[in-house]
């Protein structure tokens, strides 16, 4: 009797752990593959693609139904596998280097690419196919993929960031974004949101550097020194960081839980109205539209405070580059499908339809029909119109240097650093020399 | 000529265990012998790797992130074997006791558990330990008024999750290394003692624990062994192999960051020995005085 008890109960539990793996195989384990026809005939060639971000795929998908029905002799067919962030980039570094089991497209991400460049790049130069596009597209979003004046691989956005204000809730406290100039405009208004409200106006990133970041760019400085060197304790650094724990102290903004707005714990608590302000990429867009529905028609765009008035209100953060890998079975095609994929006008026009990026072809962004479509899902979403923000400082928008250095330098920040000095107090010049210390070891 | 040679017995017993053998050379000792020279030398994928000499290792010695690596590793060791071992112990007895109510569902509540895949367990660790008021363990404590607790943001807190998580884990498995233990020691010893008046207590300080000598010394040094090898456990339940502060990394962990996430495969190496060092030195010691080496009488 009791052998049969316990093998009934082996069995429900063999049940309950397979309906927890389907449950949460998005999550960590594995990956998703699927084959995206996009009307290819028989003789189609399979080109194998991975990414990390599922909505990339929508967009291949869109962009190889075009290509198949304009090249009839050099149809694609493409495998989209699609992985957790860091399983893909340890794969395929894994992969690339040793010529073994590398798709023939792949995703790497910014922070990750200096890796993948690091001795000689065992990725295809694209320079032949990007040339057609020069000067029709932001060059120093092709420059940030480069080395050594080749190009590994194709930008898909100039992600500008922006300030996302949640008008609900100031307006419950009275407050003006459109008023919102300078980081003492931001506090005023911080504390003003907070006593009439109870809620934050803003986060303390603990987990990703956008906001170190943008305080850098704003005051025309970086991680790193000319010749790429990291210098963390810099006083631009330092006067950043203070002021946003500045912030903290007068409780204008507060950590959040996952560390930063792009994580899922932040997906909630900004869509449960914690939180009033988030400082991201415009990509970040997407997220909104994606996870944090109850937010729809509540949030603004603007340009973020700044120190003073006419520094400069934005930075270039983030980003994904396309590349072709040299083992790939038809390089030739591979690369001629991803600029068209990436860089072409339609592809551009698309890249903002879809994912809601802001696109490396800057004349998109005066295509009023494109931008300003009453039924594109991000138009309809926000109170005021993307396009509108972004051009206001099409201008302004700088850039931070990735370099060598940059994965282990964000790697020190985003774990320990920040952490210390949000959560646990320490003083910002010693967190950053400690940071400096050990940042040196590490390269060492 | 042919058939002497499969016939001999001399040579037969070579022939059984060379499959043994081989798996042993292929997998372990040939792995082990290169990972050994790697560390002596920086490899880069794909690349031709250059000999260091004894870099990796004098870099390695000036790593704090190393050394904390270490510590956590240690530390989840001591606390594992803290709890994995008296208290399966405990409740394997119990498992055992034929009057103890309904002990075949407790036995199987218990192994459940190991059962579950550890990224199943890790995440819903994750959610439950998660910072915010409603997450599980805090909106327990919010009944009692207290106030949210940042679990996974804290080297104590964190470290309570994860001893939480292991022991779920484990116990079960221990505790069944133990009732098999248990049912070899003979019933007669406890009918004699009970003649002499012997207490439970008693009983089983001076009879059961003795006797389940050689079952506590395996479970103890798979324990060391599995403490500080842990890596799964951490890397599901802070959502990668960067937790907050490297509260939740390991030697393994720092193993993996080194040779995958940062393609410094020399440098992992030379972690990677250090690991197999310091395993060994802790088990051996451990078993030299448990007395496995004195030759039996």
């Amino acid at each position: 009797m009791s052998r049969k008890r316990l093998i009934t109960l082996t069995m429900l539990c063999l049940v309950l752990i397979l309906a927890g793996c389907g449950g949460a195989s998005k999550g960590n384990s594995g990956g998703e593959t699927s084959v995206l026809e996009g009307g290819a005939g028989e003789k189609a060639t399979e080109l194998s693609y991975w990414t990390f971000v599922e909505l990339h795929g929508q967009h291949f998908e869109k962009m190889l139904e075009k290509w198949n029905s304009a090249n009839p002799d050099r149809q694609i067919k493409l495998n989209v596998s699609v992985m957790p962030y860091d399983d893909m980039h340890n794969k395929l570094s894994i992969a690339v280097q040793t010529g073994v089991g590398a798709p023939d497209i792949a995703d790497i991400e910014l922070g990750k690419f200096p890796d993948f460049l690091a001795g000689t790049p065992q990725l295809e130069p694209l320079n032949d196919v990007a040339e057609p596009y020069k000067g029709t597209v932001v060059q120093s979003q092709l420059d940030l993929y480069s080395k050594e004046g080749n190009i590994y691989g194709l930008s898909t956005h100039v992600g500008a960031t922006v300030a996302f204000y949640n008008t609900e809730i100031l307006e419950q406290a009275g407050v003006d974004y459109k008023q919102i100039k300078t980081w003492e405009d931001f506090k005023q208004a911080g504390i003003q949101v907070h006593e009439k409200t109870g809620k934050y106006m803003g986060t303390a990133d603990t987990s990703a550097s956008w906001q170190a970041s943008l305080l850098l760019a704003q005051q025309g400085a970086d991680f790193t020194d000319e010749n790429g060197q990291p210098k963390v304790n810099s006083p631009e650094l330092v006067k950043g960081l203070s002021m946003l724990k500045d912030l903290q102290e007068n409780e204008v903004i507060a950590t959040i839980a996952g560390g930063q707005p792009d994580t899922e714990e932040a997906y909630g608590e900004f869509n449960a109205g914690n939180y009033a302000t988030a400082f991201m990429p415009l990509w970040q867009m997407s997220r909104y539209t994606n996870y944090m529905t109850d937010l729809s028609g509540k949030i603004a765009l603007a340009p973020l405070p700044v120190f003073e008035e006419g520094m400069p209100r934005s930075y270039g953060g983030g980003g994904t580059g396309t590349v072709v890998t040299q083992k790939a079975k038809d390089i030739k095609l591979a690369k001629d499908f991803i600029a068209y994929a990436k860089l072409s006008l339609d592809a551009n026009v698309e890249i903002w339809n879809t994912l809601g990026f802001d696109p490396i072809n800057m004349s998109v962004w005066d295509m009023k029909e494109v931008t300003h479509n009453p039924e594109n899902q991000f138009v309809k979403y926000f109170v005021n119109n993307p396009f509108d923000v972004l051009n206001s400082i099409k201008e302004e928008i700088q850039l931070i240097k990735s370099t060598s250095t940059s994965p282990t330098l964000n790697n020190v920040l985003s774990t320990v650093t920040l952490n210390e000095i949000f959560e646990d107090g320490k003083d910002v010049q010693q967190a950053l020399d400690d940071a400096q210390a050990q940042i040196e070891q590490e390269l060492k | 000529m042919l058939k002497n040679f499969l016939y001999s017995q001399k040579v037969a017993p070579y022939v059984f265990v060379l499959p043994f053998v081989l798996v042993f050379v292929i997998f372990w000792v040939y792995p082990l012998a290169s990972s050994f020279g790697m560390s002596f030398q920086k490899v880069t994928l794909g690349q031709e790797a250059a000999w260091v000499g004894i870099d990796n290792y004098t870099k390695l010695m000036g790593d704090t992130v190393f050394f904390k690596a270490v510590g956590n590793s240690a530390l989840y060791m001591v606390l594992t074997l803290v709890i994995l071992i008296p208290f399966p112990m405990l409740f394997a007895v119990w498992m055992n006791n034929k009057f103890m109510w309904g002990r075949e569902w407790f036995k199987s509540a218990f192994f459940f558990p190991a059962l579950t895949s550890v990224v199943v367990a890790g995440t819903v660790f994750r959610l439950m330990f998660g910072e915010m008021e409603g997450s599980l363990i805090n909106s327990i404590l919010g009944t009692f008024g207290v106030e949210p607790i940042k679990f996974l943001k804290g080297q104590t807190t964190g470290f309570i999750a994860l001893i939480a998580l292991a022991s779920w884990r484990w116990l079960g498995v221990n505790m069944l290394y133990f009732l098999s233990g248990l049912q070899n020691i003979p019933k007669d010893y406890y009918e004699a003692a009970s003649i002499d008046g012997a207490s439970a207590v008693q009983k089983f300080t001076r009879i059961t624990m003795p006797l389940l000598k050689p079952t506590t010394i395996y479970v103890l040094t798979i324990s060391i062994y599995a403490g500080l090898a842990m890596f799964i456990e951490s890397m599901m339940l802070w959502n990668g192999n960067n937790s907050p502060k490297n509260i939740g990394l390991t030697i393994v962990g720092y193993l993996y960051r080194q040779g995958i996430e940062k393609n410094n495969l020399g440098y992992a190496a030379a972690v990677g020995i250090v690991l197999l060092i310091i395993a060994m030195a802790i088990n051996l010691t451990q078993l030299a005085l448990s007395g496995l080496f004195k030759k039996e009488d």
